[in-house]
């Protein structure tokens, strides 16, 4: 079976796929009108919208944040995390451990469909399994700082927290509901890769890690409004200095803590996610532009439609949020400036949390490769767990910003 | 000697692939190379991360990539 899920990094297409592109853009070329007004000013607001991402986002929050990705890929240790996904493990800790173990072992999607089989076959069962499943690719460090920085940081940390909180919930219903079987799944010996000591103190790891958060946070510190306190704006005014000071002493620990092999495996696993990450994005947000346009900027899709299928907070516009993202498949990362040309379009606060958690969640590929290892009946109920779930969580968080 | 190379296809995996044909062909060992992509037979293994390398039905590392060094070892020992 073809690896379904995050089925985008895949680069070698297959020669009849070659062939549907070639077609789908010769028939793009032939057909759409080029010369109305309408698709000038979505085209135009493409390319806008890529220039704000240009600007403000890529050289300030997404290179030190594929920086972090690497360096969490690359030190921390995923058989202290794997050993909690085992079939003896503690159920209370397997099912914590699941739901927020994606921030660091989902930054490669080589990890996440071959762990969600692994606990499910073989290791602590469907509730876990489907903890991490859900959770997984919403509180990966680069879909949260994404999110954070170009969405708001309200979202960005109800995004995190609903992925949590809820991944637990889905698991702990999955195993209920399935009780039964889970008590017959046979469990075998899984493989953990032995513990490695590499030569630094987990508070010598932590305050690198840490360094380099700092430097994200401060470089791409938004410029405070008169009425945020004087604090900010001090920090503000002096936020290159924090930012160039960061920088020496991130130099020096890297000089002094770690070794040269270490070093160089941080920056290929940095630069296999940017080579991964940044094409997917370029084409997300052309799209997002051409379709939705920037916030007050119509493109394509008119406004008044966005407004009156998820506009404002109703259980529907929830629901219909929930269900598309469950359907839709969005590349890692695309659905960040997919949201915000849906919110610039008059999306509410809760049917666009709705839709983050349903979104990179699920999808039709992800569903049809998670019914292969557990099997269609399971696979629609947890579809309708998710959905359900996030139309609650989405109703809650507009509720709560409203 | 058996090689197996365990993974769904992801960029890792290929780059394990590939070192492995190209270690086994400086060494002039006579080795059966395979990839086995069908995730249920990877669980089989008991393998949680990809890509994952097997040689004569042992798991030697499952996760990250070796370095070039390391594959050298395996395949002489």
């Amino acid at each position: 079976m073809k690896p379904a899920y995050y089925a985008s990094d895949e680069v070698n297409m297959k020669e009849w796929q070659k062939l549907a592109w070639i077609i789908g853009i010769f028939l793009g070329a032939y057909y759409i009108p080029w010369d109305s007004i309408l698709i000038r000013q979505a085209g135009l607001e493409a390319f806008m919208m890529l220039q704000d991402y240009a600007r403000q986002h890529v050289l300030t929050c997404l290179i030190p944040a594929f920086f972090i990705a690497g360096a969490i890929s690359v030190f921390v240790s995923q058989a202290a995390v794997l050993k909690y996904f085992g079939a003896k493990a503690n159920k209370i800790l397997s099912y914590s451990v699941a739901s927020v173990s994606g921030s660091v072992l989902a930054v490669c999607s080589c990890t996440v469909l071959p762990l969600f089989a692994g606990i499910y076959t073989r290791g602590a069962g469907i509730g876990p399994a489907t903890a991490f499943l859900y959770s997984g690719p919403a509180i990966n460090v680069l879909a949260i700082i994404l999110t954070a920085k170009v969405l708001g940081w309200q979202l960005g940390l109800a995004r995190a927290i609903g992925a949590i909180f809820f991944a637990i919930i889905t698991g702990l219903l999955m195993a209920f509901i399935f009780r039964k079987d889970d008590a017959e799944h046979e469990t075998g010996e899984l493989f953990l890769p032995e513990e490695e000591g590499n030569g630094r103190a987990l508070w010598q790891d932590a305050l690198y890690m840490l360094t380099m958060v700092l430097i994200l946070v401060f470089a791409s510190f938004a410029r405070p409004t008169e009425n945020d306190g004087i604090v900010w704006q001090m920090i503000f005014s002096v936020k290159w200095y924090l930012v160039i000071a960061l920088v020496l002493v991130l130099a020096v620990m890297l000089k002094k803590w770690f070794v040269k092999e270490e070093l160089k495996g941080w920056v290929d696993s940095t630069w296999g996610f940017a080579k991964q990450i940044l094409p997917l994005l370029l084409g997300g947000v052309l799209v997002a532009g051409f379709l939705l346009g920037r916030p007050g900027h119509p493109a394509l899709i008119p406004e008044q439609y966005i407004q009156g299928l998820v506009g404002g907070n109703s259980l529907w516009a929830n629901f219909f949020a929930s269900i598309v993202g469950a359907f839709m498949y969005f590349a890692t990362l695309t659905e960040v400036p997919i949201l915000q040309g849906l919110i610039g379009s008059g999306m509410g606060q809760g049917p666009a949390l709705a839709l983050l958690l349903a979104g990179p969640a699920l999808s039709l590929p992800s569903m049809i490769a998670i019914a292969g290892i557990m099997g269609i009946k399971k696979t629609s109920i947890y579809c309708i767990i998710v959905v359900i779930l996030s139309t609650i969580a989405g109703m809650t968080y507009g509720w709560m910003v409203a | 000697m058996k090689i197996e190379i365990l993974g769904t296809g992801c960029a890792k995996c290929q780059k394990l692939e590939a070192m492995i044909r190209e270690a086994v062909s400086a060494s002039g060992i006579e080795a059966e190379i395979s990839k086995v992509n069908d995730i249920k037979k990877i669980m089989t293994y008991g393998v949680l991360t990809t890509p994952g390398l097997v040689i004569d039905g042992e798991i030697k590392t499952a996760g990250k990539l070796p370095t070039a060094d390391q594959i050298e070892l395996w395949l002489k020992g």
